[in-house]
């Protein structure tokens, strides 16, 4: 039994250490944000944050994250109230097929945690990880700017 | 008498100093026009474009994100970080008032065209031995390239290592002109091999230990040597690969970077890699057999260890699962948790891809590498494994190649040292390592001073 705290909630997960959390979320707690892509870490559809770093969720095993802080697209914001990554995805059309986007947000939300203004050349270094295979690469490098904006917004409305 | 004695001694140190200086100092060459494109022949700069990769000048040469050859690369070296310089033809910031002659100095003596001792970094202690010809058709093809405007910037030497006149010194004690002399007793493709391996690429620049004073240590040639934070496994009979190498897997890993039952090229290897991609083959193979017969036939007991990790691996392969060496004893003082809570992390992290056929996905990953083969697991030090996990491998852009995600931010400090500790106890019959977390936290350091 492995303790998981997951978008500020904690989850007691009955499964065998070496699972990996991207199966613990999905068949264990319901949270069916993040997607398999290729069970491998090479396209990142699975990313989610651990402590605030982008983490694929697919080859991590939940022995590693007893007392670390998970947060997935769920605890981004809701349908009625997406949160600022959402919002800008959602104005720029960012989604094709829309497989990729979740794992595409978690990884934009773990930059802009971390740098509130990188450049461009940052932002395509950071998502360099997550692939879309429908080619929406570049609204989602637009969609990643227009968070950096949105952030900055709701930062200065307090 | 005495008085006498100081009086000689003193005399013989002015004189020792006055000739240090003087075989220190070298004459500026004069600056010419820089030669038009038209003075050379296609052949030459095409030729010139082959021995430039096999010297791997870009590598150094050549900065992240940046112009090919207009410098600015770090090399942190243990007294300092050295700047490679600009090689494109720019008149004031590169070489394009550089001479043929200029240029050959520098190569074979290591000065530059204002007579400045250069550093060591610029393995010319290798390059002394490139053919004229050779030589001439480096220039060629860098002459030709794009002029890029762009100052190195300073290095930043410890005292008194930043006195550039003090190199003459190194050189008085290690700099060996001899030439290679060929070896009627080996085939020309040896022979080959050989000039090639060790003049313009200079292989054992990174793969011999460095002294003290970052001189090679000729008696230790290719006995494995450490840089940029990585080690450069051992080409001699030391080598700790767990299948011996062949010609032919030399020549497919040169090529393409991996080698199906050894390793996948990574860190600095890489950019030797991606220069030798247009090599011709015969020349790759010629350093092949060059560096095959410097390992050495491998004696029996070893080919038989190799044989039986094959073995291993393709029952691996086929049942899934662990190719860990079956072990009576642990040997090491690691404790049995830590080794429990590394194969739990190998179990949910590499053997999705390295286990083969045991895997959760079903997505088929057929080329990773059984760490049964790993020659990273079996070295004296756990530099490599620890950087491989933690960035990972991925090809140049736009290039294909093998691919690995890196784990900096799914695994802790601890949870790496756990999983490096695991890997060895189980993969390797060499005792345990005793500095892994230091390494790891050193590595991390690295990483993040990159970043």
């Amino acid at each position: 039994m492995i303790v998981l705290n997951v978008n500020g909630r904690e989850y007691q997960v009955d499964a065998a250490v070496s699972t990996p959390l991207l199966y613990a979320l999905r068949d264990y707690l319901q949270l069916n944000g993040a997607k398999f892509g290729c069970g491998l870490g090479q396209c990142g559809a699975c990313t989610v944050m651990v402590d605030g770093k982008p983490v694929l969720s697919c080859i991590t095993p939940i022995s590693v994250l007893s007392g670390r802080r998970i947060k997935t697209i769920e605890g981004l914001g809701t349908i009625d109230n997406p949160g600022p990554v959402q919002r800008a995805f959602i104005d720029e059309q960012a989604a094709q097929c829309g497989y990729c986007i979740p794992g595409m947000m978690m990884r934009a939300q773990a930059l802009l945690e971390a740098n509130p203004a990188p450049s461009k050349a940052d932002i395509r270094r950071h998502m360099n990880a997550n692939l879309c295979r429908c080619g929406t690469h570049m609204r989602i490098l637009r969609a990643v700017e227009r968070a950096v904006g949105y952030l900055k917004n709701d930062r200065s409305a307090g | 008498m005495i008085r006498r004695l100081v009086v000689v001694l003193l005399l013989v140190l002015a004189v020792a100093g006055i000739a240090f200086f003087a075989s220190a100092w070298r004459p500026r060459m004069p600056a010419i026009d820089t030669p038009l494109r038209s003075s050379f022949d296609a052949a030459s700069i095409q030729r010139g474009a082959v021995l430039t990769a096999i010297g791997g000048c870009a590598s150094c040469h050549t900065a992240p994100n940046s112009k090919a050859y207009a410098g600015g690369l770090p090399l942190e070296t243990p007294f300092g970080t050295i700047y490679a310089t600009n090689i494109t033809p720019e008149r004031e910031t590169g070489i394009g008032r550089w001479s043929l002659a200029a240029f050959v100095r520098a190569m074979r003596e290591g000065v530059d065209r204002d007579g400045r001792q250069l550093y060591p970094a610029f393995p010319y202690d290798h390059f002394t031995h490139v053919a004229d010809e050779d030589l001439r058709a480096i220039y060629t093809y860098l002459m030709t390239r794009e002029p890029i405007r762009a100052e190195a910037p300073r290095n930043d030497l410890v005292f008194p290592l930043n006195v550039r006149m003090l190199i003459e010194g190194w050189k008085l004690l290690y700099f060996d002109h001899a030439p290679i002399r060929p070896d009627a007793t080996q085939s020309a493709e040896w022979n080959r091999g050989a000039y090639l391996a060790e003049g313009l690429g200079h292989c054992g620049s990174c793969h011999t230990p460095r002294n003290f004073l970052g001189a090679l240590k000729k008696r230790r040639h290719y006995a494995g040597g450490d840089i940029e934070g990585w080690h450069a496994p051992a080409l001699d009979a030391s080598s700790r690969a767990p299948v011996p190498w062949t010609v032919d897997a030399l020549q497919q890993y040169l090529k393409r970077g991996v080698s199906n039952v050894h390793e996948v090229s990574a860190g600095p290897m890489t950019r030797v890699i991606h220069n030798l991609a247009v090599v011709p083959d015969e020349e790759v193979r010629a350093i092949a057999t060059y560096i095959a017969s410097n390992m050495g036939a491998p004696e029996q007991a070893r080919e038989e260890r190799g044989k039986e990790a094959l073995i291993r691996a393709r029952s691996a392969a086929e049942k899934g699962g662990d190719a860990g060496i079956q072990k009576l004893t642990t040997g090491g003082q690691q404790s049995e948790t830590t080794i429990q809570d590394g194969r739990v992390i190998y179990e949910g992290t590499c053997m999705l891809c390295h286990g083969a056929a045991q895997r959760t996905t079903g997505a088929p990953s057929r080329d990773a590498l059984n760490l049964g083969l790993s020659t990273s697991i079996q070295l004296g030090t756990p530099v490599n494994l620890i950087r491989i996990v933690l960035q990972g491998m991925a090809p140049p852009d736009g290039e294909s190649g093998p691919f690995m995600p890196g784990f900096s931010t799914e695994l802790t400090d601890e949870q790496l040292v756990s999983l490096v500790t695991y890997l060895r106890s189980d993969f390797s019959d060499h005792p345990a390592w005793q500095n892994v977390a230091r390494e790891v936290r050193r590595a991390r350091q690295s990483l993040a001073r990159m970043d």
